[in-house]
């Protein structure tokens, strides 16, 4: 019992942490006073921080594991540890995009159901090119794709449609037609990851325009109404199936 | 898979979702724990059950990163072949663990019954549990196994029930290698 307490962190990437499990870092970062901070020596270049990525916490000499999952590491920068855990349900963090759903709105703001704990707020001059006169034409039940400025455990999340230059760069309101749904978190980052097969395959099958947000919704839309649900239901069946069964039913389809 | 007629419960948890302005706390997660029995509407005992179990979660989920928020555990008995207690805990963690809440440690339950001879039987059928002279429940803990939650039905002699603990201790390991083998499988996909 004694000796699970504290397992050299290299060793366990890639391999399945359980919480409780206590992670020690390697020494030359418990040379600094703190372990984890930049040093201010002139002349010296700075280590390095180590980031400690979801799941993790610090707790005295290491990293508490808080969530069951794969334990991943980023040598770039001072390095970064994290676990990868499969959710369903969604946090809100800053800087996720996400596509909410209009609630309400009230006076000057909108509120939006993004899955997690709260609603989120918008301010109507949050999109691009509105002013107080040229209010954007938004309605309750509107599906608006948007990023988190404020997102933590103590404030009301609040999102907006502009970038920090002022640029909707494909935020705003979600057209008409189309179809929304949802899936689990860790789908989403497999298909958010830079030239995602899935993604591929399905783009030879037929065109449509999709939307990913990070807290575990998908809006399609197709050519016609079968061709959506046709995308939807791969889509949907992709987080069991292996990419061979995928491949198949792809088969499957565009022989049809 | 089961064999018929042993004792399963199945979890299902939400959270952290909105809570009633009445229920929230400022600093942490309210959590609030349903135990639904196989037959019947839930009474006392069923109530002083989800008293415990909520102690024990309480006592692992990190509830100061998600305050105002309120997390529900609903447990609803199949079947119940005798050390129910110990399996509605095991079922707790599962679903804590499966749903990805932060927590701080895994908790395991473990059932002994004291026989009237004075031998110790651990995990007992409903039979056994009628015929000893104390039954005790613990909630162990994945650090260092320390001790969540104790519950006594019976009277037994102090040594004893240090004996006992220390049997759930070791039988801790048996069940937090099993969580360990079921979370390998699910990620092995």
């Amino acid at each position: 019992m004694a000796a699970e307490r504290g397992a050299a962190a290299e060793a366990l990437v890639g391999q399945v942490v359980l919480p409780g499990d206590l992670l020690l870092l390697p020494a030359h970062y418990d040379e600094d006073a703190e372990g984890e901070r930049l040093r201010l020596s002139a002349g010296a270049a700075p280590q390095g921080r180590l980031l400690c990525g979801p799941g993790l916490r610090r707790s005295g000499a290491g990293l508490l594991v808080t969530k069951c999952g794969l334990l991943r590491h980023r040598p770039g920068g001072g390095g970064a540890y994290w676990v990868d855990s499969q959710q369903k349900r969604y946090v809100p963090v800053q800087g996720d995009h996400v596509i909410g759903i209009v609630t309400a709105k009230a006076g000057d703001v909108f509120r939006l159901d993004v899955g997690g704990s709260e609603p989120a707020s918008l301010s109507y001059l949050a999109f691009e090119g509105a002013t107080k006169r040229n209010r954007p034409n938004v309605h309750v039940g509107d599906l608006i794709y948007g990023q988190f400025v404020v997102a933590n455990k103590d404030m009301e999340p609040e999102m907006v449609c502009i970038d920090s230059s002022g640029k909707s760069s494909g935020m705003g309101i979600i057209g008409q037609d189309g179809f929304l749904f949802k899936v689990s978190l860790g789908l989403i980052r497999k298909l958010l990851a830079p030239k995602c097969e899935i993604i591929q395959e399905l783009s030879q099958l037929y065109p449509f325009e999709l939307v990913l947000g990070m807290n575990g919704r998908i809006w399609v839309k197709a050519k016609t109404v079968q061709q959506t649900l046709i995308i939807v239901n791969i889509l949907e069946a992709c987080e069991h199936m292996t990419s061979q069964q995928r491949k198949q039913a792809l088969a499957k389809l565009s022989g049809n | 898979s089961l064999s018929p007629g042993d004792t399963s419960v199945l979890a299902g948890l939400y959270g952290p979702a909105e809570a009633k302005i009445s229920k929230e706390l400022p600093d942490r997660a309210a959590l609030e724990v349903l135990l639904r029995p196989k037959v019947g509407l839930p009474g006392v005992l069923e109530r002083s059950r989800e008293q415990l179990l909520r102690q024990t979660c309480e006592a692992v989920v990190l509830g100061v990163l998600h305050p105002r928020t309120a997390i529900s555990l609903v447990l609803q008995v199949l079947s119940d072949a005798g050390s129910l207690l110990s399996c509605c805990l095991n079922a707790a963690c599962m679903a804590l663990l499966d749903a990805g809440l932060p927590l701080s440690a895994l908790f395991c339950g473990v059932t002994c019954a004291l026989q009237p001879d004075g031998t110790i039987l651990l995990d007992p059928t409903a039979r056994q549990e009628q015929e000893a002279r104390a039954i005790l429940t613990f909630a162990i803990a994945s650090s260092e196994r320390k001790v969540l939650m104790a519950t006594t039905k019976g009277s037994c002699s102090v040594e004893e029930m240090q004996q006992c603990l220390a049997a759930a201790q070791r039988a801790a390991d048996t069940i937090f290698q099993f969580y360990r083998d079921s979370v390998r499988r699910r990620y092995s996909k």
